[in-house]
């Protein structure tokens, strides 16, 4: 084990887009069960110290895996893609279309609850599908661009999502 | 007379006396100590048999500190000097404190945390927290006949890190080792799981005398996994009081009343709430300074109408954790009930109307959260191997920068699970920029004027470049407790700035040490002994984890030569422990801790790979 190993070696996992999610669940609770600092409260300095370094890495190649955007933009930087370059912005004009009338959807909706949660369901079932997509281009056809694309889009659909929670959040 | 200890079967296999540790809930209105006794949780009672300790602490003209019953007896009649509730104001600076015209006190706004005027002098909400402390770590020795290990203290869930920072600095200021700070809807978790061997969604629903919290945990196998918190950390029964006052005052057709009155009035309106807990009406009598007679009934409907804003105010964070956590009310298996407000009838129908079931209430809600903590300090002392059960909290408020515009910027977002890192790189706004402002904040709010400040810091001496050249990392690590640290450095110089987060708004270690030495004015021997005594506990300590560590892995994991090489240093601090003066013990525990820096990254690599051997048999299977 050294922190030079990738989160998937870290937790024993093929890198690959679909996941064992409950395998992940699992190898994450028993390696936390091991190094956890409450493990080490009366250890010596050095593996206090040790323990939260490590619990800190875990923790973070945990929180990415579980997330499926997270965890295919991890994929894409393991190939040394980053899709969210400040550079890489393309978007075909279909997809812009649609994000314009989920956008004025979204505004339309404001304060009104019941349009909220329609609109939310319809964002994560498109998300959904997208992750489908992932999963298909990374996994099948290692198509590293088209799946670049594919994380973008699910980004914007990720923001439109946080939004929603936030205008939710704003009308309690 | 100190009993005989007798440890747990088959528990302790290196040969060490058992540790004392005490779990502490340190309440706005009452104080609890617990700790584990022949392997069962227990409040620990004063000489007068009482489990609760009001936070109430009266300072006198000749110095003398007065906690608990005694000092409550006498709010009414001295309330400048006697203060009540003091964790409101723990990291809060007075423009926090919306209702201080209410309260009795002399404020004075000082630089991140207001302090108290008293008869004794101006005093910190730290220093008052540190006397209840006090108390209960001598009431806890005198119980458990010997000098403690260290303290696991509770604190709301959805304290921000001021409040953190200010309750640990009380605890050092009291002399205990704090072993954790520990979330108070996770402590009452902790003893109701484990008593219950509950498995699935619980929602901790915690109000206590001047905070609210809800914690949606996911209990899986003796994994005690917080999903979401939420909570108000100014929201609390002494609100329900409140109301109560000035529905007293409205009733008698005044306006304000004297300090004394204010008090005392304060003191009837909590007795009829809690007299209303299982009756329909309570009668409110006093006489005030002006002879004025008060005689007024308080039916349990009034008394709804009067705090329904209140019981809804807790729902809304009830209703963020369930998203944050992305579940349905229906999910959730059951509702522990934690705080003494929880006992008001109207707020165990409202919680149970929300969550569409009865809440549980097997559990004395005042005394869970301290039976809870004292079960995780006796893992955490070193008592127990813990292998049962394992906590995973978050970081309550989201932890950011403020950015160009006064925005902010989040880095470590809400229910994080902690220890967290996260890191992210900045860049200068100006050409020729050569120093970069950081200013750390938390809260969800999009304005920085919105969030809590935490603390501002400078890294000075970026080499000129032209705007937007210059790459800043700023790192956010949460440690254990949930307390923040932050670091920044320019990647191309490597020029470095860090801080803990704390000096902004808590007490510097220079504070602390201030008063340390302020409350042994009078004799400096006395803080020396006391440096020394700690460091031959930490001495003594290393040394015992140390050859447990050299034990277990010492032989397979280090050569000949590299284990010679521990035992000396393990021996150099044995032998100064016995005879070393300060500086000495001090040395030698540097040393032995050097020394096993690489054993330590050893073993812990050992254990990754035994807790995934598991795992590459189940692939083997598939």
């Amino acid at each position: 084990m050294d922190f030079n190993q990738n989160h998937f070696e870290l937790f024993g996992l093929p890198a690959t887009f679909a996941i064992d999610a409950d395998r992940l669940d699992q190898a994450y609770r028993d390696i936390q069960a091991k190094i956890h600092p409450d493990r080490f409260a009366h250890a010596g300095d050095a593996e206090k110290r040790l323990s939260m370094q490590w619990t800190t890495r875990i923790n973070e190649a945990y929180q990415t895996l579980r997330k499926p955007f997270e965890r295919a933009r991890y994929l894409l930087l393991l190939r040394g893609i980053d899709a969210m370059a400040a550079g890489n912005t393309h978007m075909p004009a279909d997809f812009l279309m649609r994000q314009m009338t989920w956008r004025e959807a979204l505004a339309d909706a404001n304060g009104d609850t019941p349009a909220l949660t329609t609109l939310e369901r319809e964002l994560r079932d498109h998300a959904r599908e997208l992750q489908q997509e992932l999963a298909d281009r990374i996994d099948q056809r290692q198509d590293w661009p088209a799946a670049a694309e594919t994380l973008r889009k699910l980004r914007f659909m990720e923001k439109l999502l946080e939004e929603i929670d936030d205008a939710l959040a704003a009308i309690e | 007379m100190a009993l005989l200890q007798i440890s747990e079967p088959g528990l302790s296999t290196a040969p060490h006396q058992h540790r004392l540790a005490v779990g502490i809930d340190l309440g706005t209105t009452n104080s609890l100590v617990a700790s584990v006794r022949n392997g069962v949780a227990v409040v620990l009672n004063d000489a007068a048999g009482h489990g609760l300790l009001p936070s109430v602490v009266r300072y006198q003209r000749d110095g003398d500190v007065e906690v608990g019953h005694g000092a409550l007896a006498r709010a009414a009649e001295d309330p400048h000097n006697t203060i009540v509730s003091v964790k409101r104001f723990m990291g809060r600076g007075i423009k926090d404190i919306p209702d201080a015209a209410t309260m009795p006190y002399q404020f004075v706004d000082a630089p991140g945390m207001v302090r108290l005027r008293t008869i004794a002098g101006e005093k910190s909400p730290v220093e008052v927290s540190a006397e209840i402390l006090k108390q209960l770590k001598a009431r806890a020795e005198a119980a458990l006949g010997g000098e403690l290990v260290g303290a696991v203290i509770t604190v709301p869930a959805y304290f921000d890190d001021a409040q953190r920072q200010a309750t640990k600095d009380a605890a050092r200021l009291a002399g205990l080792n704090v072993l954790r700070l520990l979330n108070e809807p996770t402590a009452a978790a902790i003893a109701y799981g484990l008593d219950n061997a509950a498995e699935g969604i619980y929602a901790v629903y915690d109000l206590g005398g001047g905070t609210f919290d809800i914690s949606i945990l996911k209990l899986t196998r003796g994994v005690f996994e917080v999903l979401a918190t939420n909570g108000d950390s100014a929201l609390g029964g002494d609100d329900f009081d409140r109301r109560v006052y000035c529905w007293l005052l409205e009733q008698s057709l005044l306006h304000t009343v004297g300090d004394h009155d204010k008090a005392m009035l304060m003191a009837k309106a909590r007795e009829a709430k809690e007299h209303l807990t299982d009756h329909p009406e309570a009668r409110v009598t006093a006489v005030l300074a002006t002879g004025q007679l008060i005689d007024l009934v308080l039916t349990e409907a009034k008394f709804n109408e009067l705090t329904a804003s209140l019981v809804n105010k807790t729902l809304a964070p009830c209703r963020k954790a369930l998203r944050d956590a992305g579940l349905d009310a229906a999910e959730v298996k059951g509702v522990v009930m934690v705080g003494g407000s929880t006992r008001v009838p109207r707020i165990q129908a409202a919680v149970g109307e929300f969550f569409g079931q009865t809440p549980l209430t097997n559990l004395d809600p005042d005394k869970v959260v301290a039976l809870g903590a004292a079960t995780q300090a006796n893992v955490l002392a070193g008592n127990k191997a813990g292998d049962d059960w394992l906590l995973l909290d978050v970081v309550p408020l989201s932890l950011g920068l403020e950015t160009m515009g006064g925005l902010t910027e989040k880095i470590i977002p809400r229910n994080a699970t902690i220890p967290t890192a996260r890191a992210q790189e900045f860049t200068t706004f100006k050409d020729g920029q050569t120093a970069m402002s950081i200013h750390v904040v938390q809260g969800e709010r999009e304005l920085v004027s919105d969030c809590r400040s935490l603390a501002r810091f400078e890294l000075r001496g970026i080499p000129p470049m032209v705007a937007g050249a210059a790459r800043v990392r700023v790192t956010f690590q949460v440690d254990a407790d949930g307390l923040l640290s932050v670091s920044a450095r320019e990647t191309g110089t490597g020029i470095e700035a860090s801080i803990a987060v704390k000096p902004s708004y808590g007490l510097g270690d220079d504070e602390v040490a201030r008063m340390l030495r302020d409350s042994y004015a009078h004799a400096q021997d006395d803080m020396t002994a006391r440096n020394l005594a700690e460091a031959r506990v930490d001495g003594q300590r290393l040394v015992e984890a140390t050859e447990a560590a050299l034990a277990e892995n010492g032989d397979s994991l280090l050569d000949a030569d590299e284990r010679a090489a521990l035992d000396k240093l393990v021996a150099a601090l044995k032998t100064a422990l016995t005879d070393g003066d300060l500086t000495v013990i001090k040395r030698a525990s540097d040393a032995l801790n050097q020394g096993t820096v690489e054993f330590a990254a050893r073993r812990m690599n050992l254990s990754v790979k035994k807790a995934l051997a598991g795992h590459r048999l189940d692939e083997l299977e598939i």
